[in-house]
């Protein structure tokens, strides 16, 4: 649904330039909920704003929906944006027009009849739950319900992309919990394809199916958080799953598993223990609801060298979850 | 004098001056407008960045601003005859009212449409919005009460202008205060004048004051 390849983005300044985006290639299939994780200044704004061509790419070509943006501009350029809804951090409300204004301000845009319009705006803000509030202007509502409208505004032309600048980095833990959940049942219900750009990790565990880690312009890692999970040098998955550093007893075999989808059910370390006679302890770990899946990670300490639960160590590889 | 005649005199007054701020400010608003958009548009990081159409018109407004008014009135005479025919009284006056308040209600609309955040003009461009839809809908709607709260500023500033304009036969309430108040010691006539000119100047900030209230939503 989103295709974007080699994208570079400069910022020259007095100082020198600073590459914000450097050779970024990523693929969103459609129905993905797909999460950038970096901290501010890793270039991850830019790399939206490239999406939609609010910023102009250095090099590299941005295709969403089948259409290449990087070379419309005018009028192909403005109905291409029509297909891209987008949230903000700050929610970038108008403050003169109630939430119903706001809303039929994206129809207006696209030139939708004034009767239609009026229909089309009932409906979307009771998809979002703000149907009693219509009326209320922005500075009346507090943050969550600022963000619904401009969640029904990003979807009033029906578009098949979203794109969420840190859409819950100015809202606190529950409210950021209540408009997660309305994107994932957005995703769910509309099919909505979902890139977002964040820097709290618990959106990426909350709703993301596949994630990047960003850094210095770059792409750290990238892939399905499933994948990512399974690979033991993954960063996002230390984070999603801290696992305490341990001193192993001397002639342990410390090993870290992961589990996530059907396995998570599995009763594995059982398993290990009853086939191989081992006492297997567990050193740390956790389970947890991801947006797909539920996903577990576990530290144990297996009594011998290595070499001798080889055979265990083959077990777990075979069933894919050891690293 | 009688209060009568004081009367009168004040009554005429009054409306020559009423007369002359209020079509300069008209004309004004119309023209501050259009410049203060255009320098917005045409500024760095604009929706239609022109460096050297900015340029000039910056030129323009600052030029237009750093004449102290006075000079202004006497330098633009010609024009003056030229666009009304005569050079005395209120239609006259009118003039060099609209010129010298043009610059300063132009960078008063410049300032109040940069204070719209930059990530509203952003969104609005991301939902496919064409540059009149930005600029009608989102910059001028978004900083309307900045706008009427600078045309409240710039109405003020011409009421005290036309008092200039009063100087070199332009009429109103300064030719007044001038030609009774100074020129003959009447000093009822120069008493009543200032009243008037206070609760004037009172009048229009209470009508701004009132209409931003309710025009604002922050």
């Amino acid at each position: 649904m989103i295709e974007i390849s080699g994208l570079r983005k400069a910022y020259r300044s007095r100082r020198g330039s600073v590459q914000a985006v450097d050779s970024v290639d990523l693929t969103v299939g459609e129905g993905e909920v797909f999460g950038v994780l970096g901290r501010s200044g890793a270039g991850k704004s830019t790399l939206l704003r490239c999406v939609n061509m609010l910023e102009r790419p250095d090099a590299g070509t941005v295709t969403v929906g089948g259409v290449e943006l990087t070379g419309l501009r005018g009028k192909r350029l403005r109905a291409a944006r029509h297909g891209i809804g987008m949230i903000h951090q700050h929610f970038a409300l108008l403050s003169s027009r109630t939430v119903a204004g706001n809303v039929a301000f994206a129809l207006e845009v696209t030139g939708t009849p004034r009767a239609e319009r009026r229909a089309r705006v009932a409906e979307l803000l009771e998809l979002v739950g703000l149907s009693d509030r219509a009326d209320a202007h922005p500075a009346q509502l507090s943050g969550g319900q600022k963000q619904r409208v401009g969640i029904a505004r990003a979807l009033a032309a029906r578009p098949r992309v979203l794109l969420s600048d840190e859409a819950t980095s100015a809202l606190d833990p529950e409210t950021t919990d209540s408009i997660l959940r309305l994107l994932l049942d957005l995703n769910r219900r509309l099919g909505l394809t979902i890139l977002l750009i964040t820097h709290e990790m618990t959106v990426v565990k909350r709703i993301c199916t596949s994630a990047a880690v960003m850094r210095d312009g770059r792409f750290t890692e990238s892939g399905a958080i499933t994948d990512l999970l399974r690979r033991p040098e993954s960063e996002l998955a230390r984070d999603l799953f801290p696992l305490e550093p341990v001193t192993a007893a001397a002639g342990d075999t410390i090993v870290d598993i992961t589990v996530s989808g059907d396995e998570a059910d599995e009763p594995i370390i059982a398993d290990l223990a009853r086939r191989f006679g081992l006492d297997v302890r567990i050193l740390g770990g956790s389970v947890e609801t991801l947006a797909a899946t539920r996903a577990g990670r576990w530290r144990l300490a297996l009594p011998g060298a290595p070499d001798d639960n080889r055979a265990a160590l083959d077990y777990l590889r075979e069933r894919g979850v050891a690293a | 004098m009688t209060w009568q005649e004081i009367y009168d005199l004040l009554d005429v007054g009054v409306r020559e001056t009423a007369w002359m701020v209020g079509v300069s400010a008209l004309l004004t608003a119309v023209g501050g407008l259009l410049v203060g958009v255009l320098l917005v548009l045409t500024g760095a990081g604009g929706l239609l960045p022109l460096r050297p159409l900015n340029a000039v018109l910056g030129l323009i407004v600052n030029v237009g601003r750093s004449l102290p008014f006075i000079i202004l009135l006497v330098a633009v005479i010609p024009f003056t005859r030229v666009v009304v025919g005569t050079t005395i009284g209120t239609d006259a006056a009118i003039v060099p009212l609209t010129i010298g308040a043009i610059p300063f209600f132009a960078r008063i609309v410049e300032s109040a449409l940069r204070e719209v955040p930059p990530d509203v003009v952003a969104a609005a461009t991301a939902m496919g919005a064409t540059r009149t839809q930005i600029v009608g809908k989102v910059l001028l709607r978004e900083a309307l009460p900045a706008l009427v709260a600078g045309l409240t500023i710039t109405v003020i500033a011409l009421v005290g202008y036309s008092a200039m304009a009063g100087v070199v036969g332009g009429g109103g309430l300064g030719d007044l205060a001038i030609r009774y108040g100074y020129q003959r010691f009447e000093t009822e006539v120069m008493i009543a004048t200032v009243v008037a000119l206070v609760v004037l100047v009172q009048l229009v900030q209470m009508v701004g004051d009132v209409l931003v209230r309710r025009l604002s939503h922050r």
